[in-house]
């Protein structure tokens, strides 16, 4: 009972059979488009009651990220929006993609999720089969080829960062695959406000301290004059001896003590009747979800 | 009502164009290119100092301008392609051959692409040569303007250029043309970018928004 695909061999050991999945077809990308009818459809039928389809979370950002003198400092805000509620508070837009380099990510929060975690592997493939340290212009190189082929459908702005033998790099890419290198860069909604905050204080070749300052003011100030950005300042530093990824670096917006309790004492409320129905079920399945609440 | 909470700004969304002044003129032994450093995206502008005079080759450069993406890309694989080519023939590859590949992919695609590369180098067949690629189409001329800001320039520079200038009147020259144009187009901007070659090489200059020539601006 072996499926045999087309070009995988089949081996036999024994009375025990492998098959070894070595297909040498190319990939064909790596989305697949496959659920866009069936999108389209569930989405005509739900229109006729009334339903719309639930939207593409953004994550209405701020993102920045700057070279200082021994390196690159990105940092991002915590707020995931889903049209206008908050869907997650402090999630983490610094993304790993190698050792040292990080990358930034605006836009379409799956979209910038999944490009990331696909350059991540390929640049490690990359990497190995070079026997060298990747490079940020690599990084950059293949996800503007990747975005261009997609012509914008992928929307996802990322600001990759990181140090290599070329010394501290940042690079930002558009979701149509346009690429820009600069000392400092902001991305995301509350770009506009952070850019301001560095085209004001920004000098080349600052110290670690100074540099870190400036980049949690940039975020600070995407936090606070933009309605799609909030929560804490994450930043992530990039030296040539260390990288330290500071998880809530800052926390400008503390959530408010209620003043008073909204509890009311038992017996508050007069019990009229009381009337008990069980209802009988049986446990089906039971899985255990951890959830990251960090 | 939702949308109106917080919209998201347009620019955001909206494809990164360069909307641009690109400039390139021959002169008696060699070629000089020169751009603004605006790109915008709508209405803001995401990179106010980016060179848009890209090299395809060492004595071989192109000017972008139209969609940022489309532009960039082209003149990735035009870079590449030359480099095989020139391997391939074992010596320097002329311009008029860096211009065809550019036309090429321009014709092809030119119902998905939206970008236009003025090539301009020198060679040792026929020296200092400027090809335009707009739409697909390839013509070589003694000097071609493009992008939004071309516009406005287009009688200074009918009305301005000499044959036979030498390489210093030919930078003034450019650098006029790029000032008058940035002046007056609100898409172009920032600070120009001159690049001379001849058969000595290239050479690249910025010119700061301070030290551009001063026009009538009351």
């Amino acid at each position: 009972n072996v499926s045999c695909q087309e070009d995988s061999p089949v081996f036999r050991f024994g009375r025990v059979t492998f098959m070894l999945n070595t297909s040498t077809k190319t990939p064909t990308g790596g989305f697949s488009f496959e659920n866009t009818r069936r999108n389209a459809v569930l989405e005509a039928n739900l229109s006729e009651k009334g339903y719309s389809a639930p939207n593409a979370r953004k994550t209405g950002t701020t993102i920045a990220g700057l070279i200082f003198k021994d390196g690159v400092i990105l940092g991002a805000d915590t707020r995931a929006t889903d049209d206008m509620v908050v869907a997650d508070k402090n999630c983490m837009k610094i993304h790993y993609i190698a050792p040292k380099i990080y990358c930034c990510g605006a836009g379409v929060a799956a979209d910038a999720e999944v490009t990331t975690q696909m350059m991540s592997s390929n640049v490690e493939l990359h990497s190995l089969s070079t026997g060298r340290p990747p490079l940020v212009a690599m990084v950059t190189r293949q996800l503007k080829q990747m975005l261009f082929r997609y012509q914008g459908h992928i929307g996802s702005s990322l600001i990759v960062g990181g140090v290599d033998v070329n010394g501290p790099q940042l690079y930002s890419v558009y979701p149509h695959g346009s690429y820009d290198k600069l000392p400092f860069l902001t991305m995301g909604s509350g770009a506009a406000s952070a850019v301001s905050v560095f085209e004001d204080r920004y000098k080349p070749n600052m110290e670690l301290e100074e540099a870190k300052q400036l980049v949690r003011d940039a975020i600070t100030a995407g936090i606070f004059c933009d309605l799609g950005s909030g929560s804490n300042v994450d930043l992530c530093v990039i030296t040539e001896k260390t990288v330290d990824y500071l998880r809530g670096y800052d926390q400008p917006v503390q959530k408010g003590l209620r003043e008073g309790t909204y509890r009311y004492k038992p017996g508050t409320t007069a019990v009229l009747t009381k009337t008990v129905t069980p209802l009988p079920l049986d446990v089906v399945d039971e899985s255990v979800q951890v959830m990251d609440t960090e | 009502m939702s949308e109106e909470l917080f919209p998201e700004p347009e620019w955001l969304s909206e494809e990164v164009k360069t909307g641009t002044t690109i400039i390139a003129v021959t002169f008696d032994g060699g070629v000089v290119l020169g751009s603004d450093s605006r790109v915008s995206a709508g209405e803001a502008v995401v990179n106010r100092v980016m060179n848009k005079l890209s090299p395809l080759h060492d004595k071989i450069y192109c000017a972008l301008s139209g969609s940022a993406a489309d532009a960039q890309t082209i003149a990735e694989i035009v870079n590449y392609q030359l480099d095989v080519h020139s391997i391939e023939v074992e010596d320097d590859p002329l311009v008029c051959s860096a211009a065809t590949l550019v036309k090429n992919i321009s014709y092809k695609y030119k119902e998905e692409l939206s970008a236009h590369l003025i090539v301009a180098g020198w060679d040792k067949k026929k020296g200092g040569q400027v090809y335009a690629t707009l739409s697909g189409l390839l013509t070589s001329q003694p000097f071609a303007i493009g992008g939004s800001g071309s516009f406005y320039i287009n009688g200074f520079v009918d009305a301005e250029y000499r044959k036979n200038m030498t390489k210093r009147e030919c930078q003034e020259f450019v650098v006029n043309a790029l000032t008058l144009a940035m002046g007056r187009d609100g898409s172009s901007g920032g600070v120009a970018y001159v690049v001379t070659i001849d058969k000595d090489g290239a050479e690249e200059k910025c010119v700061l928004g301070n030290e551009l020539p001063k026009f009538f601006d009351q």
